[in-house]
């Protein structure tokens, strides 16, 4: 049976509170755009779930419309698109970031 | 490698009446830091803002155009 990409993708970003598709691991980023998204994600002290797209082209590409962004890294929290590095970075620097974890987690 | 008068025409199409400033953060036309200032990108949320500045992009991003760090900014009204 063919792959069903997209339905996998649905499934890591409900299955995962916080999850982020890089270039590279967390412990290994490849990219610097992921690396310091996870350093962001570290930073809020809950567990986040990574997904390396260098390991699986064909996620990297379905990504791109599953989520209608361009770039990797893409991060998910509860479910929800929130955007690439500079958006986390930003929402992280004004606070934002922390309480929308927080949200989702006392949506369980 | 994309110039960045390129960039910036491309995203100035994309909203008339943009301000719009391109930093080529190595020299060597592939990694750019983009401002766009826009009244376009009202009531928006910032993923809404991004994917207005990536979408005359796209054809080029993580291609040519490698890397992209991105601030939008709604002016303030006086």
């Amino acid at each position: 049976m063919a792959r069903s990409i997209m339905e996998e993708i649905q499934r890591e970003v409900s299955e995962n509170r916080v999850i982020i598709y890089m270039k590279g691991t967390k412990a290994f980023p490849q990219c610097g755009f992921s690396a310091a998204a996870v350093e962001v994600l570290k930073s809020l002290d809950v567990p986040f779930k990574d997904i390396n797209v260098l390991a699986d082209p064909e996620k990297w590409q379905a990504l791109k419309t599953f989520s209608n962004w361009p770039t990797i890294p893409q991060i998910y929290i509860g479910g929800k698109f929130i955007g690439g590095c500079d958006i986390i970075r930003e929402m992280h620097a004004k606070g934002e970031l922390a309480s929308l974890v927080q949200v989702s987690l006392k949506e369980d | 490698m994309i110039d960045s008068g390129e960039i910036r025409r491309r995203i100035e199409a994309a909203l008339p009446g943009s301000a719009v400033t391109v930093r080529d953060l190595t020299g060597g036309g592939d990694h750019y830091e983009v401002t766009v200032v826009s009244g376009m990108f009202a009531g928006k949320p910032l993923v809404e803002q991004h994917r207005m500045v990536y979408g005359p992009l796209k054809d080029v991003l993580g291609g040519e155009l490698h890397a992209l760090a991105l601030k939008t900014i709604l002016p303030e009204v006086p």
